[in-house]
């Protein structure tokens, strides 16, 4: 069924839930959000195009296999964890890099918990788009 | 602080993923084939490394324990790993003689290898929670293999093999759930000694209770086996092979551990509970393979008689009987997988798994039959194979403790299991082919014979050579099941202060 109104709020919508879902992501690493919670809204912003438009288009957009996307979530989460054995740490422990640090200028902190939140965003994303693409062919 | 714990993790986890993307290409073989290598590895040095130390532990992410998470390896643990890659690798190894392109590319390789993350992760785990989301893993990973491909057969076993274990999970979470109530930590080293500040030891019994049963599901303990025969004879032979070999002795394992170091206060109770569950468990598992009709069913319900002794040398509750689980253990996940290796060759060359429509194995095909003899004899406990020492010491401990009836029904449950080999034996073997076919091993190509072959022969070769010089591998169960009896070691390496 083709409906006007939801095909023209969506095209606004998915680019705000996309947009919205880097920056849960982002603000994660100290506040209420994450990678879960942002790949859920990832992926709602394309299980919503699926519903407007079709699972074909929605996979056109999305470009990549979403169930690829999963396993290498999985892979960047683990080598997030792996990089603290090159500090000589246990799994796991948070490292943190310092871009364009200088004197006087702390620089931007980045660190390796980030890495995993992105993995786990991958994850979660490819994971729900697997299922939901998966489910919407069978009809 | 140990980076050897952490590898039998995340190599499989980093093999899965590699795999998977190359799932199209033959090359995803090749990589978990190589990961799987590099597992078995790594699973010695961490051995060696606890054979040396006697325990080792690692606390992730650098928060200490009991806060955060501890992987730890004791004897017990170190030597399950070790098995798990070997059964890991002779499945891969055997997969690349069964399994059709079609299924590698739906995934399977990469399902099994997430399938290895779940089992060595159980095995090294030091927390109870963690346990738990292992255990989650093994679950969907299982599933996956279970109904890769799809066919209505598989569906239906399938369904009940989920519904199930989610059951059973659900009892271990609500248990998890009332323990982190009454002692509030969930490090196992340290609900040792938490337990034993608890004054309500009723309401710790009950918890007892329900992680007896959540693991009972999980290890096929009477009464609540029915998952297993009901499923495990619908997938690829791979498949079954490293599930009966691994999956129901990771609820074992679980079983020994948190009867051993968590639920040690009341044994008169929740132990005899364990040793009459362990004896019912002997006698319908056995029971049940007299009465079926196809191979790989019975060997399904020789998994549940089997799992009987083991439980019964936790119940028995000495370091004899300790000793004879642990040894057990070992030797029943390398002849288990491999009876059903051989249920898989089987198929292939004659044709069905159903005992009535095969036959000729013995005149057309004498190494199979020969490859057979060793892993089903050494099942039953005939000398000098390695189920003879584990079936002896099981029954020794027994006899210690003055139990003439328990020691008498393993003993006659050993008979029964002959019984049904022979059965076995007396149909797929012995007689010729009902189609008047001629089962050879010639028959199949020379890439996939040696594919199917190799893992065969090499499960049967570590079979006699435990059964032909059983000394170390005694030696080394009693170290193991005296480091079960007294967790002081475990403890203090875990937490770093003395008990």
């Amino acid at each position: 069924m083709q409906s006007l109104i939801l095909t023209t709020t969506t095209r606004l919508l998915v680019a705000l839930l996309l947009v919205f879902s880097v920056y849960a992501l982002l603000r994660g690493h100290n506040l209420p959000g994450g990678g879960f919670i942002g790949g859920l809204i990832g992926a709602t912003a394309f299980i919503l195009y699926t519903i407007a438009a079709s699972v074909d288009e929605a996979q056109r957009a999305l470009r990549v296999d979403p169930a690829n996307m999963a396993m290498l979530g999985v892979g960047v989460a683990g080598l997030a964890g792996l990089s603290a054995g090159l500090a000589g740490q246990p799994f796991f422990t948070g490292q943190w890099f310092f871009l364009f640090a200088s004197e006087g200028n702390e620089g931007i902190p980045i660190s390796s918990v980030l890495f995993f939140d992105i993995g786990v965003y991958m994850a979660v994303f490819g994971g729900i788009l697997t299922l939901v693409f998966a489910l919407e062919q069978e009809i | 602080m140990s980076w050897l714990l952490v590898y039998p993790i995340v190599i499989p986890m980093m093999t899965a993923v590699a795999s998977y993307l190359f799932r199209k290409s033959p090359a995803g073989r090749w990589i978990s084939l190589a990961g799987t290598t590099l597992l078995l590895f790594a699973s010695c040095l961490l051995m060696s490394d606890v054979l040396d130390q006697g325990v080792i532990a690692a606390q992730m992410s650098n928060w200490d324990a009991p806060f955060g998470i501890t992987l730890v390896a004791d004897l017990l643990s170190g030597v399950m790993v070790v098995i798990t890659a070997i059964t890991g690798l002779a499945t891969v190894v055997y997969s690349f003689g069964e399994i059709p392109k079609r299924l590698e590319q739906l995934g399977f390789h990469a399902l099994l290898q997430v399938l290895l993350v779940g089992v060595c992760g159980a095995f090294l785990t030091g927390d109870l929670f963690n346990l738990y989301v292992w255990f989650e893993v093994m679950l969907i990973a299982s599933f996956g293999l279970l109904v890769l491909g799809g066919s209505r057969e598989q569906l239906d076993g399938g369904i009940k093999y989920v519904t199930l274990n989610l059951i059973s999970t659900i009892m271990f979470l609500t248990g998890i759930g009332l323990l982190y109530g009454i002692t509030g930590t969930l490090n196992m080293a340290d609900l040792h000694l938490a337990v034993r500040e608890v004054e309500n030891t009723g309401l710790l019994t009950a918890i007892a209770v329900m992680f007896m049963v959540a693991f009972g599901v999980k290890a096929a303990m009477f009464p609540l086996f029915f998952w297993l025969p009901a499923s495990y004879h619908t997938p690829p032979v791979a498949v079954s092979a490293i599930f009966a070999g691994l999956l129901t002795k990771v609820g074992v394992y679980s079983l020994m551990r948190t009867f051993t170091l968590i639920f040690d206060q009341d044994i008169a109770f929740t132990h005899s509970i364990l040793l009459w569950l362990a004896v019912i468990t002997m006698i319908t598992g056995v029971l049940g393979a007299a009465a079926m009709n196809d191979f790989r069913r019975i060997l399904s319900f020789h998994i549940i008689s089997q799992i009987g002794y083991m439980i019964l040398g936790l119940a028995l509750y000495t370091p004899l009987g300790l000793m004879g689980a642990v040894f057990y253990l070992v030797h029943h996940i390398i002849v288990k997988a491999n009876l059903f290796f051989v249920a898989g060759v089987a198929k292939r060359i004659a044709g069905s798994t159903e005992l009535s429509r095969i036959g000729g194995l013995y005149a057309h095909a004498p190494v199979l039959a020969f490859l057979f003899l060793i892993p089903a004899f050494s099942l039953a406990g005939f000398p000098p194979l390695s189920g003879f020492w584990a079936k002896f010491i099981v029954v020794k401990a027994a006899l210690d403790l003055d139990m003439w009836v328990v020691a008498g029904i393993g003993l006659a449950v050993g008979l029964l299991t002959i019984f049904s080999m022979t059965k076995i034996w007396g149909a797929a073997f012995w007689p010729d082919h009902p189609d008047g076919i001629k089962p050879r091993l010639s028959d199949i190509p020379m890439g996939h014979r040696m594919a199917l072959m190799l893992p065969i022969v090499a499960l049967a070769a570590l079979t006699c050579i435990i059964g032909l010089f059983p000394e170390p591998f005694v030696q080394f169960a009693e170290r193991a099941a005296g480091q079960l009896l007294d967790p002081s070691v475990y403890i203090q390496t875990v937490l770093g202060v003395q008990p």
